[in-house]
């Protein structure tokens, strides 16, 4: 007999608790604090925070916790939370250039003022399992440094010029003036994405933008889907200094500051009919240290731009309402995973139309039911 | 819907009791967000059938899953509302279940499976079998609002079409299904045309629920929170489903009755009910059919006294 689906309020409330005690696993092992995950589990923060959109390290970690790990829910978490956050001010553009560097990467040129710092990366870690790590309280050796003069892994430079800054002095790359008037950006998280959107607009969905999806997109650019001519011109990661200027003061003060990866990439362009051939600039902005997430946005950015640069398009990097439309996890994540919800009336309907298509077919000699899209 | 419902909101003090959450905004959404979503309202309900932009917000629940139909209802929603969530026709659904539950811990509102008890109702998948009344608002949840979207991705090339009204690309693709199957292979979903102007998804109702919005005494309100788009159509506007002249639009019509209530004039889910695939038809409507099933009890129980 049939049993309507009743009790829907009680399965809810037992999946919470199911969940809790999947969450926690074996009671007798101590439970994760948000900070460890804040202090050992970096770089999954550093992820969660961009593309959740808050920086805040102990909020994403708690998200981190309270989803098992799984970094989207994590996003999804904090992005719910941030969406009941006022808006209290806007910061001054950011003085990258000023950042205090812990590492500091150019593919471009040997040798640059402010020199190379390879810093923390795991670039160069043969990637053996460190059976070690196995074994738990290892102390961890602190970095040896040749100079001592100097902090381990530091520049200590007020001014570290940025690579394509140098480039500019020679007029061989693109600049980009601040547009006259220097319009306020827009915010994605409080208007709807329009297209076509201005770069500023794209920059900011790809700063929110699933970084798996980025770098699949990036890679895409260097397989011959759209043309990329790269060079990273300058990876930077460090802190910044947030300013910001109230209005009874009228000038700008710190309010605190943020540790950033900076990603400058250096393209090749033939030049048209206004431009001469130089390099045209694909920028890439995380927060924390997300080196594949800030080189995957460059690179995506200088591929959205062949719309302004004249360049033909005809790859899905290329195309802004394929990229922007489809960047974002949480909507991506939501809408594949909605098909879990009933659709009993759909299907009813679409059963109904097979059984109709098929009676039809068995009638005429034509086997093949053509697939019915949904 | 009443714009005036800010003015009129209790005290989120008097409101907070047992399990409704005090430390937010009534129904959720903040004063400020629930202006900017009447705005694109009014808008949407003066231009019938038109998707109106709006600044969606991330809520707690997944896009996908029925955000936008819940800023809508959090946006119009107030105090003295009764409100009824359904999801395929039925209260009990577990996607149901749980706006329902949002709505409750977040707004405290009396809430009900009567559809002629309800104020608001917002649904997804399906418009009751009952009839709405004037004064009743239906929020439908709204996963794809462009009706073109299948045919043309772009949203710059379909903004076009809509503004031109050039609609062919729509026909075409219901004449291609006329040519290959010899009927129209679109079951739910299917466009409709509001008020002369607009071609609209009415969202994915069967197209069994297509007539019922033609005409209807209440107002109907489509909230896509992914795709950050909000259309409606006022009371008594025509909703009119594309066809042509020898191949009028026609809903699904089935040779059983509800198992349950016996109802002939519903939309019917199959379900199977052994593993010998042995099917039973019932009404994807529960309220329609759970006061079928009392109406005949009673009747039958004063019969027997």
């Amino acid at each position: 007999m049939y049993v309507a689906v009743k009790g829907g309020e009680n399965a809810i409330l037992n999946s919470y608790l199911l969940l809790a005690a999947q969450r926690r696993g074996d009671n007798r092992l101590p439970e994760l604090s948000v900070l460890q995950i804040q202090q050992q589990l970096k770089l999954a923060v550093d992820r969660v925070m961009n593309e959740g959109s808050v920086y805040d390290p102990e909020l994403a970690a708690l998200a981190i916790k309270q989803a098992s790990g799984d970094l989207i829910e994590a996003i999804f978490l904090l992005r719910a939370y941030r969406a009941t956050l006022p808006r209290l001010g806007i910061t001054q553009p950011l003085k990258t250039e000023r950042m205090s560097l812990q590492r500091r990467i150019s593919a471009t040129f040997k040798d640059l003022p402010g020199g190379q710092v390879l810093g923390p990366t795991y670039d160069y870690t043969q990637r053996l399992l460190d059976f070690t790590l196995l074994a738990s309280s290892q102390p961890v050796p602190t970095a040896v440094t040749h100079n001592t003069e100097e902090q381990p892994g530091r520049i200590d430079l007020a001014v570290t010029p940025r690579v394509v800054d140098l480039l500019n002095n020679e007029g061989l790359i693109e600049t980009r003036p601040i547009p006259p008037g220097d319009p306020a950006p827009v915010d994605l998280t409080r208007e709807p994405l329009r297209f076509p959107a201005v770069r500023s607009t794209r920059l900011q969905n790809l700063a929110r933008g699933d970084e798996g999806f980025l770098l699949a997109m990036a890679y895409s650019t260097q397989r011959g889907y759209a043309h990329s001519h790269p060079f990273v011109g300058e990876v930077r990661l460090g802190q910044v200094a947030l300013e910001i200027v109230p209005e009874e003061l009228g000038f700008a003060i710190s309010i605190g500051d943020i540790e950033i990866t900076e990603c400058e990439m250096v393209n090749q362009f033939a030049g048209s009919k206004t431009e001469p051939p130089q390099f045209t600039r694909g920028y890439g902005l995380a927060f924390g240290h997300s080196e594949r997430k800030a080189m995957a946005m460059s690179l995506v950015d200088r591929a959205l731009r062949a719309d302004e640069l004249g360049e033909p398009i005809e790859s899905p990097a290329q195309m802004q309402e394929f990229v922007l439309s489809h960047s974002d996890s949480l909507e991506a994540s939501g809408f594949v995973q909605h098909l879990k919800l009933p659709h009993y009336v759909d299907f009813q309907s679409e059963l109904e139309l097979i059984r109709k298509m098929r009676a039809a077919s068995s009638q005429t000699p034509s086997p093949t039911v053509p697939g019915v899209t949904a | 819907m009443n714009v005036a419902h800010e003015i009129e909101l209790a005290p989120l003090t008097e409101l907070a009791s047992g399990d409704v959450q005090s430390n937010f905004n009534f129904a959720y959404l903040d004063e400020r967000t629930k202006r900017m979503i009447r705005r694109a309202l009014l808008k949407a309900v003066s231009i019938p059938g038109y998707q109106v932009p709006f600044g969606s917000r991330e809520m707690p629940l997944p896009y996908g899953w029925g955000t936008g139909g819940i800023q809508v209802t959090a946006s119009v929603i107030g105090p003295k509302d009764v409100l009824k969530i359904i999801d395929q026709g039925s209260d009990d659904t577990v996607n149901a279940v749980n706006i329902r539950r949002f709505f409750e811990r977040t707004a405290g509102v009396a809430t009900t499976t009567h559809t002629l008890d309800a104020s608001l109702i917002q649904t997804r998948h399906r418009i009751p079998e009952i009839p709405l009344q004037e004064g009743q608002v239906i929020i439908y949840q709204v996963p794809v609002p462009e009706p073109m979207q299948r045919l043309e991705p772009r949203e710059t090339e379909t903004r076009t079409l809509h503004g031109l009204a050039e609609y062919g690309l729509l026909h075409v693709k219901l004449y291609e299904d006329i040519a290959k199957y010899g009927h129209i292979a679109t079951t739910y979903d299917y466009p409709v045309l509001v008020n002369g102007r607009y071609i609209m998804a009415p969202s994915p109702i069967p197209k069994f629920d297509n007539p019922k919005m033609h005409m209807n005494p209440a107002l109907q309100l489509f909230g896509a929170g992914r795709e950050k788009r909000i259309y409606a159509v006022p009371p008594y506007t025509s909703v009119e489903s594309l066809g042509f002249e020898d191949h009028p639009f026609e809903v699904q019509r089935w040779d059983a009755a509800c198992a349950l209530c016996g109802a002939k004039d519903s939309f019917l889910d199959e379900v199977i009910t052994d593993d010998l695939g042995t099917r039973m038809h019932v009404c994807s409507d529960s309220d329609y059919c759970q006061s079928r099933q009392d109406a005949s009890r009673s009747a039958h129980g004063e019969a027997a006294i």
